[in-house]
């Protein structure tokens, strides 16, 4: 189909003008592997209704592609990235400029798992460990209360965190999909590409998560303000050219629910993680002898304030 | 050499006329090499009493580990990987972060199987991680490393137990923490030493970053024990 050429030359331009304006890039999977589209083509678990004939063409007669799924390769090809790629993701997932497609601009056609799965990981467990600092640094005044590490909270945030990364941008991948099946005009992203947005546009939450152990509750409010805008942001602008040209209804309601669930997860962990209790800690009441060592810690911590 | 009778297929009648032992001596001496010296005489281990083969496999296991404990450029732990010591570590390492706030399931510290699936299952991610980057590292010896890494962190376990049996005030608090702090330290530092080498050199941030979570997880889990009767 023509539009489907004509996105193929765009992008390769883009690439060139860029390449060109950055020699030091790495350029090795972005010349070699065509975009996207084919390494969608191989996702084998899901049907290819965008694997259109000149997919197959291009295929064919140009460099063979990687192994079937079983093969160590194929997975390997998802982690064709150097340090300063990653980094320089990472950085421009965090100031998301209006006209720069994070898509477009910075995977180019390689996406990576690395990003997303660490960064989950990361999460999961900055979260873990911010909210139990935090339900102790709330409670350090109070006698009764007994340190406890709080071990379970690391199960339930890795649940909440990989089940958003994955699991959404499935939903999301799935709908364009099926949009775009209905409209064929409408371009569409491969999974990868959308698991990819989603896991670097969790990073923000990194350091929002470590900064929410402060215990002032405007504070955090505001902190999930920010960093819903601009992580929700830098999924619209990702998203935003993908659905416009669908109906203006469709458009927003996408729009909107992306945002949104982005979030829910936010005041979710928030709520969950970082219980600014005014009231005493839900410990046992009962006093074990071996708090008397704790109380003299916290004693002698607020003597020291 | 026998004359090759007539009743051979005519395809060799040519050779019949070759006499290769009086035309070319052929006389030499053939030796078998011996197989490689680490397996000395495997049928024999079979007879050799138990003691001994024990001994032989902690002494191993023991030597691994004073090349943790000093980090030097030695491949030893590469090239004879065993899975022994990771495993008596986890095991020490979990059973010694139990008997902690035993008192309630809930807000407790992690569980045996917990620490048992943190380690093992976050050692064999960081070992894909690095295989899919590209390293050269072969996946048992990876496991090998970090889990024989884990050494100074059960260490410094050992050490905050005991210091927890003379009291949990803010003293024992910042010697607990500065003991895990560096055996955290060491930890990564004696790993990344090990596996670096065999990444490609613009992606060993990419893999050493993993490392570094992992052992800060594990530091987390000790610095937080909190022991109650």
């Amino acid at each position: 189909m023509a539009s489907f050429d004509d996105l193929k030359f765009q992008e390769f331009e883009v690439a060139a003008d860029l390449l060109s304006a950055n020699p030091n890039a790495s350029t090795v999977s972005a010349s070699s592997n065509n975009p996207a589209p084919i390494q969608g083509d191989f996702k084998l678990d899901l049907s290819e209704e965008e694997a259109g004939q000149e997919e197959n063409s291009e295929l064919l007669k140009g460099e063979k592609q990687i192994g079937g799924f079983w093969t160590f390769e194929y997975y390997q090809s998802f982690f064709n990235v150097d340090t300063m790629q990653v980094l320089d993701r990472i950085r421009g997932s965090v100031m998301p400029l209006p006209r720069r497609n994070f898509i477009k601009h910075h995977i180019r056609g390689n996406p990576d798992l690395y990003g997303p799965f660490w960064i989950c990981a990361t999460l999961v467990f900055s979260m873990a460990i911010s909210g139990n600092l935090s339900t102790f640094l709330s409670n350090l005044g109070q006698p009764q209360y007994q340190y406890r590490p709080q071990f379970h909270r690391v199960t339930i945030a890795a649940v909440a965190v990989f089940v958003y990364a994955w699991l959404v941008p499935l939903c999301v991948w799935g709908f364009l999909t099926w949009r775009k099946g209905t409209e064929p005009q409408i371009s569409s992203y491969s999974f990868l590409e959308t698991v990819c947005v989603y896991g670097y546009s969790l990073f923000i939450y990194v350091p929002t998560s470590v900064l929410w152990m402060i215990p002032l509750n405007w504070l955090q409010w505001l902190l999930i303000v920010v960093a819903t805008a601009i992580s929700g942001s830098l999924l619209v602008i990702t998203f935003w050219p993908i659905v416009r040209d669908d109906t203006k209804l469709t458009a927003f309601a996408t729009v909107t629910a992306i945002v949104l669930l982005h979030g829910l997860l936010a005041v979710g962990c928030k709520i969950y993680f970082f219980q600014t209790v005014a009231a005493p800690a839900p410990s046992s009441p009962t006093v074990p002898p071996l708090t008397q060592n704790h109380m003299t810690l916290l004693t002698s911590l607020t003597k020291g304030h | 050499m026998a004359e090759v009778d007539d009743s051979n297929k005519p395809l060799f009648a040519g050779l019949s006329d070759v006499s290769i032992s009086e035309d070319i001596p052929v006389e030499g001496e053939i030796t078998v090499p011996v197989g490689p010296s680490s397996q000395d005489d495997a049928y024999s281990t079979l007879d050799e009493p138990v003691k001994e083969t024990i001994l032989r496999d902690l002494k191993a296991v023991g030597k691994k580990f004073v090349h943790v404990m000093y980090p030097r450029k030695s491949s030893a732990l590469l090239r004879d990987w065993d899975l022994w010591g990771p495993l008596l570590l986890c095991v020490t390492l979990a059973l010694m972060l139990q008997g902690g706030s035993a008192d309630s399931k809930e807000d407790g510290g992690p569980q045996f199987a917990e620490v048992f699936v943190i380690i093992w299952f976050g050692s064999v991610v960081i070992t894909l991680n690095s295989k899919l980057l590209g390293g050269t590292i072969s996946f048992f010896q990876s496991l090998c490393v970090l889990g024989y890494c884990i050494l100074p962190l059960t260490v410094a376990m050992i050490v905050c137990r005991l210091v927890l049996l003379g009291g949990s005030g803010t003293v024992s608090f910042i010697v607990r923490l500065v003991m895990v702090v560096a055996s955290f330290s060491w930890s990564t530092f004696a790993s990344t030493a090990f596996l670096a080498d065999s990444q490609p050199a613009n992606r060993k941030a990419l893999v050493v970053y993993p490392i570094f979570l992992f052992y800060f997880v594990i530091g987390w889990m000790i610095l937080t024990f909190s022991p109650s009767s």
